[in-house]
């Protein structure tokens, strides 16, 4: 393991110069070129606030501000786009980047490294842009927001736990490909993002205590929404979870590791 | 200490009933794969410094999976390998290239991807502008690029710093003739320097030229490890065998090796070189007229025969070539028994040295088709200078010389 972070710390020139030329690449030949990473979640919140803010803003609690609902669903879309672009691109990362392992004897653990860090990038954008619009509608930065270090660590693990499992399960059986996208968007609606969690019914309530997304999300409301400080022990449990998974998904990478060549 | 010794080494893939024994195996669980398909297999060498190893063999017989695993990007399924110093492979130039992105920008990332930090590149970087030549195109994006420019660049960053072993793929030629002379002086520069290079190829005169030292694969194993003269005519004998052909191998008095392959069908009885006084001749004099007659014993029915030779340097190389389908004096219709004397009149405008002749019988106008013998180093001969002013080189081109 410590060999691992090694040869990473020995290819750390290679991560930074692949995730800013991935960056600028976006930049080469599009008007708007990484505003696009902005634009796209927040046209989402847009649609979802637009269509769905007379049904649900009523059922928002404790607020009365009129953007009340935009607000929440900035809170929660900003996990999940974390969550979800850094999954969605460990599961195809391997197939990806196929032909350079192939050719090219260098640390693989690289590969998720800058994934994980053009994502994070993206997510400070975001995050950036939240901010600004949130100020737009009278809400300035508050001191509670430093809870969002520890979140957005947790949901980074969480994360890459799962891309990496994900994402070695995938070169060897495809259909892992496939369906991901597929639960991905189930999951995204049974955590609480596009609707208040006091509208689902009793009886399912007790599912969400399985999701741990469930708690991440939730303490971005408290922290973005509400201002307040997040309930710890869900976090804790989260991170156990987080931690778990992480540390299997490095595992699994590493037997993977030496096969993966073989069948790509 | 060698520098890279390679033991015992086997590659399989293999084949899981179902994907979850695979994934089950990495668990500790005790699942066995279904099959096992060995690419390579027993393979033992061990490679000195500022050695020049040719690798050879026919497309399949394991090569490009053994380089992958020296190189470190396939883990051998047995055996080791060690390696005493750096790697680089100019087998997949401009690998990680990106398009959007600068000549220099990729430079970076490139040289980044063989593992080295910003600063080393700084220290090389005007080099490897300088060398690779393209003028301000550097700075433009790679997608701007014609893909000799893109060689160029690519090369330049491969072997912006000096690894103990090169490894070369058939890829040798790179970009235009100009850059090939010099991405060639540079290799031939890091020879010298104590790099040792690992060079795959079909081109025989490029093994030569270059190696020392020749690995022949076949099947997955190595069936000749030696001289490259001896392993490329060995080569070429697998290359021309045919069905109930075979390959025979003798050792020459003189220590060279005759390789022999063939059907038999047709077979030289005898070969020699004479002189215009019709006395045979081992030394020969540059310019000089001489003959080289073979005999040819017909050995079954054989609807046509072509008869051919090579004259080669010391060093294997191909100095002349032809044969009777060339030379419009191919014989059809032979009955068995029957036996041809073939004589070819030349003058012998060769450069001062030792040279062999190689032989061929076989039908149509390549010995790929119907090989009825193939003789290496069938003869030899020395041409000697005893009449001619001094010079140089493989070739004798008398000039005339004015000065006004």
């Amino acid at each position: 393991m410590l060999e691992l972070f090694r040869s990473l710390w020995g290819y750390r020139g290679f991560v930074f110069s692949s995730i800013r030329n991935e960056f600028s690449a976006r930049f080469a030949r599009s008007r708007l070129g990484g505003l696009w990473m902005i634009i796209n979640p927040l046209a989402q919140v847009a649609i979802y606030a637009l269509v769905l803010s007379n049904v649900l803003a009523a059922k928002l609690p404790g607020i009365d501000n009129k953007y009340a609902y935009a607000v929440y669903l900035m809170a929660g879309m900003l996990a999940w786009s974390l969550f979800s672009e850094v999954i969605g691109r460990c599961l195809t990362l391997f197939i990806d980047q196929g032909n350079l392992m192939k050719k090219m004897r260098f640390p693989r653990i690289t590969l998720p490294v800058i994934v994980v860090g053009s994502c994070m990038l993206n997510y400070l954008l975001l995050f950036a842009a939240i901010l600004a619009v949130f100020a737009m509608l009278g809400q300035w930065p508050h001191w509670q927001m430093l809870w969002l270090i520890p979140l957005t660590l947790e949901v980074t693990a969480l994360a890459v736990g799962l891309g990496l499992i994900l994402g070695v399960l995938n070169v060897f059986v495809r259909d892992v490909g496939q369906v991901i996208p597929i639960l991905l968007q189930v999951w995204f609606w049974f955590t609480p993002i596009v609707y208040p969690l006091n509208i689902i019914p009793e009886q399912f309530k007790s599912v969400m205590a399985y999701n741990p997304m469930f708690p991440i999300v939730s303490a971005y409301h408290d922290v973005l929404v509400y201002g307040r400080s997040p309930d710890i022990q869900g976090l804790l449990l989260g991170a156990g979870v987080a931690v778990f998974l992480l540390l299997l998904g490095l595992f699994m990478f590493r037997r993977a590791a030496p096969e993966m060549v073989d069948v790509l | 200490m060698s520098l890279l010794s390679v033991d015992n080494l086997g590659k399989a893939y293999r084949v899981y009933g179902s994907e979850f024994q695979r994934i089950g195996r990495w668990f500790g669980l005790p699942t066995k794969p279904k099959e096992e398909h060995w690419i390579l297999k027993h393979i033992s060498f061990s490679i000195q410094p500022g050695e020049a190893i040719g690798l050879v063999g026919q497309n399949g017989a394991g090569k490009s999976t053994l380089l992958k695993m020296i190189t470190g990007t396939l883990q051998p399924s047995e055996g080791r390998i060690q390696v005493n110093g750096r790697i680089a492979a100019i087998l997949e130039l401009g690998m990680g290239f990106s398009a959007d992105l600068t000549g220099r920008q990729n430079v970076y990332h490139a040289a980044g991807l063989m593992g080295f930090n910003a600063d080393q590149i700084d220290a090389v970087i005007d080099e490897i502008e300088a060398f690779a030549e393209i003028g301000s195109y550097f700075n433009e994006p790679v997608r701007t690029y014609s893909s000799g420019m893109q060689m160029r660049v690519a090369f330049a960053v491969a072997t912006a710093f000096r690894p103990e072993i090169l490894i070369i793929d058939e890829a040798l030629s790179v970009g235009d003739s100009y850059f090939q002379h010099k991405s060639f002086g540079r290799i031939k520069e890091f020879q010298k320097a104590g790099t040792t290079l690992l060079i795959v190829s079909h081109d025989r005169g490029a093994i030569q030229a270059l190696c020392n030292r020749a690995i022949l694969l076949d099947g997955g194993t190595v069936i000749k490890d030696g001289a490259p003269e001896e392993v490329m005519d060995y080569y070429n004998a697998i290359i021309a065998q045919k069905e109930n052909s075979t390959v025979q191998v003798h050792t020459l008095a003189d220590g060279g090796v005759q390789t022999r392959s063939g059907s038999g069908k047709a077979t030289i009885d005898s070969i020699a070189l004479y002189n215009t006084e019709g006395a045979p001749v081992e030394y020969v004099g540059v310019g000089d007229n001489v003959c080289l007659t073979i005999n040819v014993n017909i050995n079954e029915a054989l609807p046509e025969l072509v008869v051919g030779y090579v004259i080669k340097d010391r060093l294997g190389q191909d100095v002349f070539g032809t044969n009777t389908h060339h030379l419009e004096c191919v014989r059809t219709s032979l009955q068995e028994g029957d036996l041809l004397s073939y004589k070819f009149r030349f003058p012998a405008n060769l450069g001062v040295g030792s040279y062999s002749v190689a032989v061929a019988l076989h039908a149509t106008d390549s010995h790929i088709a119907d090989n009825y013998e193939w003789r290496d180093l069938a003869l030899l001969f020395n041409v000697v200078n005893m009449s001619e002013s001094t010079f140089v080189g493989l070739a004798w081109i008398p000039p005339t010389v004015e000065c006004e």
